[in-house]
């Protein structure tokens, strides 16, 4: 089924609608681009539509919310078509995905080293010593000091920064080609932040992972990822490697980085945005090829 | 989020409708018809309104909509089944049922108000001061629920009803000092989500009294699930009373109770079904209202869907 | 602007917790707020900046030490008129105005638990001050943006002219525009009425550009003090401000690599 030849990701005129009292809504109107084997930035504000973007991909966009798109293809296979069964074996070993809160996303009453197995068996049938060994391994890989400690612990007893490890090692053991990491990091303390965007560095370095990076932190993607789309409005609005963001044309983008405070120079009020209507129907419409 | 379908409507829609309320009437008036919108769309909903309104209007015109005077006696036509003249039939005195179902009406809904506004308000105070001031007050205050809540409802009741002597009024207050320990409950409880929330702290932080705090902040925040709650709860509390009723405790003959209707007519419930079965029909019908009503209710109220 | 503390903290500490779980949050910090000027309390989660900021705003009263606003040292449980002094702005702007209240209750409250008059005029003048016109007075909470409800939360904290503000997060839940917003009404209050702020905040950018002055705390002490002139020329003198602000840059592999855990 998968082609190896295509690129990881393809996306094609998606949209994601919502069907409201006062008529539908829509989220995400009309993204397209192509991912490789890179990190890949999705930029925007609260609104914006760049979480429904990533959670669209694996088809997690709550009900009654409707996905569209004229493609929508991992490796080669269109994802909106797939069975549910299908979706399930995607989901995990084809494509991870890392929320915001590990505390909402680890089951409270197991253990962390017996979530991150039975993730790992779920995917491969190992026996059970074999899939604990491999969640050692991987708790190791996201450098938590004592693995063997750390797993027999409960959710709650672990803190913040190392919950998002524990949930990126249970993301990743079954060595998904690409993870989808929705704010995965702006829970956590900035010192954390960077040793937890490092370990994902590593990983995408290291078993040529692709992955797209929703935030809303302008420098963290500029510093992080390879490449950025910029959405306002359920649309890309601008598109470009991330060195070179601070050369960003687009107003809305501009505003954005100008808004920002900044430590090195002394500034009085800083730049507000405003926001021009023509924003919300012109530029690229999300045509960017990587 | 992005662009909308349609344009706001105008006229008095509008102005209901709208995000810029410029009084606080509008904003209230605003805030009810969003809340009415919502109850609107479940059908099942509306029918508990309804049947509860009927109750009501039933109620109120009594002496209009009854065929017969709810005591008159008709020995020769005792026991007939439902026909022309007597829709529902009539009981073992030859009194019209109907009539005296509609009388009942009264009756049931009395109980229904007393009940409701005496229990869930009992509940609110105890249950909001509890969960706010918390230590020893809650302490005190929940351990006395605690016990409460330990005695069987309805036996608790029969030995109210016991000590003060039989009748409608006793039994309301016998229903209502065994059914305020769940209202504190879920008073105290929703208080505990609330009560550590930042709007509470800004509001101690101008100086407001604790009185202040639970009188404007928590309890509004307590009201709509204790409103649904007792809504869901009037269908018991009918049942309650009917069977105090039943058994003799409640409204003593000859008040046309729905409760002790039943019951006198459950010597003939072979022969003569209707003398018993209507009044239980009015019961079924009633307290189904209340359910269906509460259910809706609770859609809309709910706190959390702001 | 005269050279007297504002607010005056020594040897501050705050215990929660019972026996064997008890944990100190705040141990020991003493600082000072000089009148008209605003201070930054910086550090991560857990490091008692926000502690420090309830115990002065009389939100907390299981402390030891000495805290002093405006030369009058308080106790655990406040007078009324010391809510008319010191006044307190949350994080989260979403918690922070009780959802069943419109702008104008909100306002209107502190005005009447404080018996003063001509609350009309008051809540117009507030309103305005904070940017937001007569029409948002008779809106609900969710009718409001996040921006906008932020704003609301300002405006009570001012409603009963205060000398000192105390914010937590003020911005941190905000996007990036409306940050800048907020930030620039801040700034433009505290010039029209002589304010004196205490900012506790994560973000270092946010506080070079909002104080003159800051303290790093980290597990419940101070790690130092220091005027934003020197944060910005990165003249931070303990490893552990010098390790914040390297991660506040954005990410970079190697400092990454080279972080460590203080105690």
């Amino acid at each position: 089924m998968a082609d190896d030849n295509a690129p990881l990701l393809e996306v094609a005129n998606l949209r994601v609608s919502f069907p409201t009292r006062n008529g539908v809504t829509e989220a995400v109107r009309g993204v397209s681009f192509t991912l490789g084997r890179e990190k890949l930035g999705i930029v925007g504000e609260s609104g914006s539509g760049k979480s429904m973007t990533g959670r669209s991909i694996l088809r997690l966009v709550p009900p009654p919310g409707r996905v569209t798109a004229d493609r929508l293809a991992f490796r080669g296979e269109d994802l909106l078509t797939a069975s549910p069964r299908r979706m399930r074996a995607i989901r995990g070993s084809g494509i991870a995905m890392v929320m915001q809160d590990p505390k909402y996303s680890l089951n409270p009453v197991m253990t962390v080293g017996h979530q991150i197995a039975e993730a790992y068996r779920v995917h491969s049938r190992a026996g059970a010593a074999e899939a604990k060994r491999r969640a050692l391994e991987m708790l190791e890989a996201v450098r938590i000091r004592d693995p063997e400690r750390v797993y027999d612990r409960y959710p709650h007893e672990v803190s913040g920064g190392m919950g998002q490890r524990i949930m990126i090692a249970m993301m990743l053991i079954p060595d998904p080609a690409l993870l989808i990491a929705d704010e995965p990091t702006s829970a956590l303390d900035v010192t954390v932040q960077m040793q937890v965007l490092a370990i994902l560095d590593d990983l995408c370095s290291q078993r040529g992972m692709g992955m797209v990076f929703v935030s809303h932190d302008l420098n963290l993607v500029a510093s992080f990822c390879d490449r950025i789309l910029i959405m306002y409005a359920g649309r890309v609005v601008e598109s470009c490697r991330a060195s070179e963001l601070h050369a960003a044309r687009h107003p809305y983008t501009r505003g954005l980085l100008d808004s920002l405070p900044r430590l090195d120079v002394p500034q009085g009020d800083l730049p507000v945005l405003t926001r021009d209507p023509a924003w919300l129907t012109d530029g690229a419409g999300g045509g960017v090829e990587g | 989020m992005s662009a909308r379908a349609d344009s706001p409507p105008l006229g008095w829609r509008g102005w209901l409708t709208t995000d810029t309320p410029r009084s606080r009437a509008q904003a209230r008036l605003g805030r009810a018809w969003a809340g009415w919108t919502g109850f609107r769309r479940n059908r099942l909903a509306v029918a508990g309104l309804l049947i509860v309104v009927a109750l009501v209007v039933v109620a109120a015109l009594a002496p209009l909509l009854a065929p017969y005077h709810p005591y008159a006696q008709d020995l020769g036509n005792r026991l007939q089944p439902p026909s022309a003249a007597h829709w529902l039939g009539t009981d073992a005195f030859g009194r019209d049922i109907l009539s005296r179902l509609i009388f009942g009406a009264r009756l049931t809904l009395m109980i229904v108000a007393l009940v409701a506004a005496t229990a869930p308000l009992a509940g609110l105070v105890i249950g909001t001061v509890a969960g706010y001031l918390g230590g020893w007050v809650d302490t005190v205050l929940m351990r006395i629920t605690d016990i409460a809540l330990a005695f069987p409802k309805l036996i608790l009741a029969l030995a109210f009803v016991a000590a003060l002597g039989p009748g409608i009024e006793n039994a309301v207050i016998a229903i209502a000092i065994t059914s305020w320990p769940p209202y504190a409950r879920i008073a105290r409880a929703e208080t505990l989500t609330v009560r550590r929330a930042d709007f509470i702290s800004a509001a101690r932080l101008q100086g407001a009294s604790s009185l202040r705090i639970i009188l404007g902040h928590i309890m509004p925040l307590c009201v709509a699930s204790l409103i649904v709650r007792t809504t869901l709860d009037m269908a018991g509390v009918i049942l309650t009373a009917a069977g105090l009723g039943f058994l003799g405790l409640g409204a003593q003959p000859p008040l046309p109770e729905w409760g002790a209707m039943i019951a006198s007519g459950r010597q003939y419930v072979l022969e003569q079904w209707w003398v018993a079965a209507m009044p239980g029909l009015a019961i079924f019908i009633v307290s189904l209202g209340f359910n269906l009503l509460g259910d809706g209710l609770r859609d809309v109220l709910d706190p959390k869907g702001d | 602007m005269a050279n007297t503390a504002m607010i005056d903290i020594q040897d501050l500490r705050v215990a929660f917790g019972q026996g064997s779980d008890r944990v100190l949050a705040v141990d020991g910090v003493s600082l000072s707020v000089a009148e008209g000027e605003s201070f930054g309390l910086v550090g991560e989660s857990g490091s008692g900046k926000s502690t420090v900021l309830r115990a002065v705003s009389g939100l907390n009263d299981e402390w030891t030490g000495r805290i002093a606003v405006a030369g009058t040292d308080q106790t655990a449980r406040r007078p009324k008129g010391f809510f008319k002094l010191c006044q307190m702005v949350f994080q989260d702007p979403y918690g922070s105005l009780h959802p069943r209240h419109t702008v104008d209750r909100i306002l209107a409250e502190p005005i009447a638990i404080h018996g003063l008059r001509d609350a009309d005029t008051r809540i117009d003048r507030v309103l305005r001050d904070v940017g937001l016109g007569p029409s948002f007075r008779f809106r609900y909470p969710h009718q409001l943006s996040g921006g906008q409800r932020q704003r609301v939360a300002i405006a009570r904290a001012l409603v009963l002219e205060p000398r000192v503000l105390l914010l937590d997060e003020p911005t941190s839940a905000l996007d990036v525009s409306v940050q800048a917003e907020i930030l620039n009404l801040l700034r433009r209050l505290r010039a029209e009425h002589g304010l004196t702020m205490v900012l506790v905040t994560h973000n270092l950018a946010v506080v070079a550009n909002l104080c003159d002055r800051l303290a790093v705390m980290n597990r419940g002490r101070l790690v130092e003090e220091m005027t934003v002139d020197d944060l910005r020329h990165g003249a931070a003198r303990q490893p552990y401000t010098l390790q914040l602000l390297r991660a506040s840059q954005g990410y970079d592999r190697a400092a990454a690599e080279s972080f460590r855990d203080y105690a």
